[in-house]
């Protein structure tokens, strides 16, 4: 099968409103009869089951947590950017676009991450209209603050949990939804096994999750809106629930998975604290505002950071790249904090961590509170003291969180951080209508592998999963659904279900029949420990070799030796977490092979082999300029490519010096 | 660094809906101080399903405070001893060495167990349902900056906004009432120009979808604000009144 990407024709910034003034549409007393289902509750799946509903269509939408409201988007710290240029800075549509491509070190889609850009500022008057409560000047104007990658403020928020409140207003417009009768919530159901008819995604096998009972949901198209995969390395800021497998069923039955091995070391995370370690906490980016990151000058310097003077600490960021400073793009963050660990100026008990200090910039803000107050003579001590009210008014949540887990104060001694695994760039190969190559099937927000090339900015997952979910999705489905409208509702009596709920009893049976003797969490662990050691924030030949090795042994002894507890027809959350592990394990490998296939380095996939003299990232466009699409072949995979044509943007060796 | 502990824990068991459930009683050793009390639960899982027990059901995901799934009612108070925290924030230096800690799911009426730990809280859901949000679809709204809020209003909205729907609140009150998570919804929603419109509409739905569900009366003791995790202000239960008696006016007088 052939990749089309199905770009409308046009210049970059007509593409989008062309395409909305030509798709095809569906009239209202069609889309009465038509059904989709979407999967996942997060920002995108919220905002595409609301706005799906708004427009008249059936939808039925599912989760597996308790309700919807919790899904994992509600986590995100930090912020939501857009290109409203109300500071007046010099931002535009246009430099939201540049800088994102950059950012995504120049694998991402013109075509996608212009029109991401050019719906941004729609999204934040979207939730301001649905009563998100952004934070705001004393005027009564929208706030904005910086983040990593930019230099202009384009990015909104709501103290530190910008996610929570983008979620909630999602979730509100989903149950107003609900309540009209227009959405059927599928609470603690989880997808099993993608149903296909004729070619085309006709349903789903779902699990209710509190009986056990497999159920059949036929829909004209289906939406995986389920999240990314961050989970494989078990160590990760995800979600304990967070897992592949509706994304992983999908492209078992047809559905490329692009670029699996592009993932997210987010920089500045509570480092792990020993094996009981379940999962990690990120510190939100917005603290590289008023954080500066250093390290000891001398090698396994045990002294306090306070008893350490500012002659001998290494600033590292600030010192290798000036122009950005301690604002530069998470994979280059996180990729000097392991360098700098690793040549053994590591802080902490571990040694695997860094200062994030705030020491600077409380003073700074101190000065200004006495200024204000008109203290002129007020001593360091009072100053401080003022400066922490408004670190504290900023941060405080996540101060509050940090010394939760750690047990020490950070207003008083610097954080300690290291990276993490945060987010997956890779995802469901999708065309420009969030399509994948089965018809019918869909996929948003960051399921998808389509806005962020090779690396993430920060904010700009709220921005995409909102964008796919409130803006572009209710248009582009119609280019599909315009001509299912003849289409009636299949029975799930149909053998294609059938079949499918038999091969979802089959693979729970199986689990539960191994009765092995180690936990599912045992497996899920080393897994996790050879995709962090292997495939984690550096690659090279030898250890992804030895990784897929590895993961195959892995993947072995699980079917052998597995023991999951309890019945299939009953609330079972070891079985829940057996299959998804399952999953992981043969995603694991796909990841593996596609970062040892991509012999360069670019954004979070650096490869030993390919960097520059100063140790950078060097990419290789002339062999890698593309998006590498795997198609699921038995329990091998094959590889298409879609090639990445810069029209707009000149590319160039990414720098933040 | 403080010593690892050995601790005993009698934790409720409850098979299903049905099923009558009981205490059981668990011995944890070599809990490392730094552990959460989930990684703590964790621990005695895997000890369970290597001895062929049944693993205990809890409910967790985010496992860093904000999504609200994690829900245990712990030596007599929800989320535990700590205030502000959930269950998962809360970690296992809070304990001492030879410490018995009694484990329970929430208690109410309007949230049923499924297992072990797990309760049903979908009647939240269904509250909001009834009138949470703004009606204002996709596509309709204008510039973000076209409203002018104050940053007062802005902020008192937030702090309603924090709510994380985890039913401490219910699970705490001896009525187990839910008027501390409806009345946040509520004033997030009417201290925004966004929210005047169905004002009235809002809180007239709502709470008649809570007194539906089955919770219980507000007698204004303030447990729930005070081991709401999110501390959650009493306030918004007074303001929630006011608005609901003044609807009710306007509703008899046509």
């Amino acid at each position: 099968m052939s990749l089309n990407s199905n770009i409308p024709e046009g210049k970059l910034e007509e593409k989008w409103i062309k395409y909305k003034s030509t798709v095809p549409l569906v009239n209202p007393a069609n889309k009465r009869n038509l059904e989709i289902l979407v999967i996942g509750s997060g920002l995108a799946g919220a905002s595409a089951a609301a706005s799906l509903a708004e427009l008249g269509y059936k939808v039925k939408c599912y989760c597996f947590q308790d309700s919807p409201r919790r899904a994992h988007s509600i986590a995100a710290q930090g912020g939501i950017n857009a290109a409203k240029n109300y500071q007046n800075d010099g931002d535009s549509v246009y430099r939201l676009f540049y800088d994102t491509i950059k950012g995504g070190d120049y694998r991402a889609r013109e075509a996608n991450v212009y029109r991401l850009a050019e719906i941004s500022p729609n999204i934040i008057d979207q939730c301001v209209a649905q009563g998100v409560p952004f934070a705001r000047e004393y005027g009564g104007m929208l706030s904005n603050r910086s983040f990593g990658g930019t230099q202009v403020q384009r990015t909104f928020y709501a103290a530190g949990q910008t996610g929570q409140q983008l979620l909630l207003g999602a979730y509100s417009a989903l149950e107003r939804q609900v309540g009209m009768g227009n959405v059927t919530m599928y609470n603690r159901h989880e997808m099993l096994e993608l149903v296909i008819i004729d070619g085309k995604a006709r349903g789903i096998i779902a699990r209710n999750l509190i009986t056990g009972k497999l159920e059949r949901h036929f829909g004209h198209a289906v939406l995986i809106c389920t999240g990314g995969y961050g989970n494989v390395f078990y160590l990760s800021t995800n979600a304990m629930g967070s897992n592949a497998t509706a994304a992983w069923k999908a492209h078992k039955k047809g559905a490329y998975f692009g670029n699996p091995c592009f993932t997210q070391i987010h920089p500045t995370c509570i480092p792990v604290s020993g094996d009981h370690q379940s999962k990690l906490t990120l510190m939100s980016e917005s603290l590289r505002n008023d954080g500066r990151i250093w390290v000891p000058k001398k090698a396994g310097d045990n002294r306090n950071p306070s008893d350490i003077p500012e002659d001998e600490r290494d600033y590292y960021l600030e010192r290798r790249y000036p122009a950005f400073g301690n604002l530069v793009p998470r994979d280059v963050a996180s990729r000097a904090a392991k360098e700098r660990c690793d040549a053994g100026f590591g802080v902490g008990n571990s040694k695997m961590a860094v200062y994030l200090d705030f020491k600077f910039n409380m003073m700074r803000y101190g000065k200004v509170e006495a200024n204000k107050a008109g203290l002129n003579d007020a001593d360091d001590n009072e100053i401080l003291k003022l400066g922490k009210e408004v670190i504290k008014e900023k941060y405080g949540n996540l101060f509050d969180m940090y010394k939760q887990i750690t047990g020490e104060d950070p207003y008083n001694s610097p954080m300690r951080i290291y990276p993490a695994v945060h987010y997956t760039m890779g995802g469901l190969w999708v065309d420009y209508n969030l399509m994948t190559n089965v018809p019918g099937l869909y996929a948003l927000g960051e399921a998808n592998f389509s806005d962020h090339g090779a690396n993430r900015l920060g904010a700009s997952a709220l921005m995409q999963g909102l964008a796919d979910g409130y803006f572009v999705i209710p248009y582009t489905i119609g280019d599909y659904l315009s001509k299912e409208i003849a289409v009636k509702p299949i029975s799930t009596e149909h053998e294609a279900f059938a079949e499918a709920e038999k091969n979802v009893n089959d693979i729970i049976s199986k689990l539960l029949n191994v009765k092995g003797t180690k936990s599912v969490d045992h497996y899920h662990k080393k897994l996790g420990k050879v995709m962090w050691d292997k495939c984690g924030m550096a690659r090279n030949t030898k250890g992804l070799e030895e990784a897929i090795n590895e993961i195959r042994e892995i993947r072995n002894e699980f079917w052998q030796n597995v023991r999951v507890t309890g019945l299939a027809d009953e609330f079972n959350p070891e079985l829940e977490k057996a299959g998804r592990v399952a999953d992981f394990l043969e995603l694991g490998e796909l990841m593996c092979i596609d970062a040892l296939h991509r012999n360069e380095s670019c954004g979070g996939h650096f490869r030993e082999e390919s960097q520059t003299e100063e140790g950078e990232a060097l990419r290789n466009d002339s062999e890698y300029s593309y998006v590498a699409a795997w198609e699921s072949n038995g329990d091998k995979w094959n590889l298409h490519k879609e090639a990445l044509n810069f029209e707009n943007i000149k590319i160039a060796q990414r720098s933040y010096k | 660094m403080s010593e690892n502990m050995n601790l005993t824990l009698k934790v409720w068991r409850q098979r299903n809906n049905k099923d009558k459930g009981k205490f059981e009683d668990f011995k944890v050793n070599d809990i490392s101080p730094d552990m959460s009390f989930l990684e703590m639960f964790d621990v005695l899982n895997e000890q369970l399903i290597s001895q062929g027990s049944d693993p205990i059901a809890f409910d967790h995901d985010c496992r860093e405070g904000i999504c609200g799934m994690c829900s245990m009612y712990i030596n007599g108070r929800p989320h535990g001893p700590k205030e502000g925290i959930t269950t998962c924030q809360l970690h296992m230096r809070s304990f001492k060495d030879g410490d018995t800690i009694v484990v329970e799911p929430w208690r109410a009426n309007a949230f049923p167990v499924i297992k072990d730990l797990v309760v049903d809280r979908t009647a939240f859901d269904r509250i909001i349902a009834a009138g949470g949000f703004i009606s204002v679809n996709t596509g309709n709204a204008q510039d973000g900056n076209s409203i002018p809020i104050s940053k007062i209003d802005a902020d008192i909205a937030f702090a309603a906004a924090a709510c994380i729907g985890c039913g401490a609140c219910v699970a705490a009150c001896k009525n187990a009432s839910a008027m501390l998570f409806v009345s946040a919804k509520i004033n997030q929603l009417s201290h925004l120009p966004q929210g005047q419109p169905e004002r009235m509409q809002r809180v007239r739905a709502m709470v008649h979808q809570m007194d539906k569900e089955g919770f219980g009366a507000c007698t204004n003791t303030g447990a729930c604000s005070a081991e709401c995790p999110k501390e959650i202000s009493l306030v918004n239960i007074a303001s929630m009144n006011c608005d609901y008696i003044k609807a009710n006016v306007i509703d008899s007088n046509g």
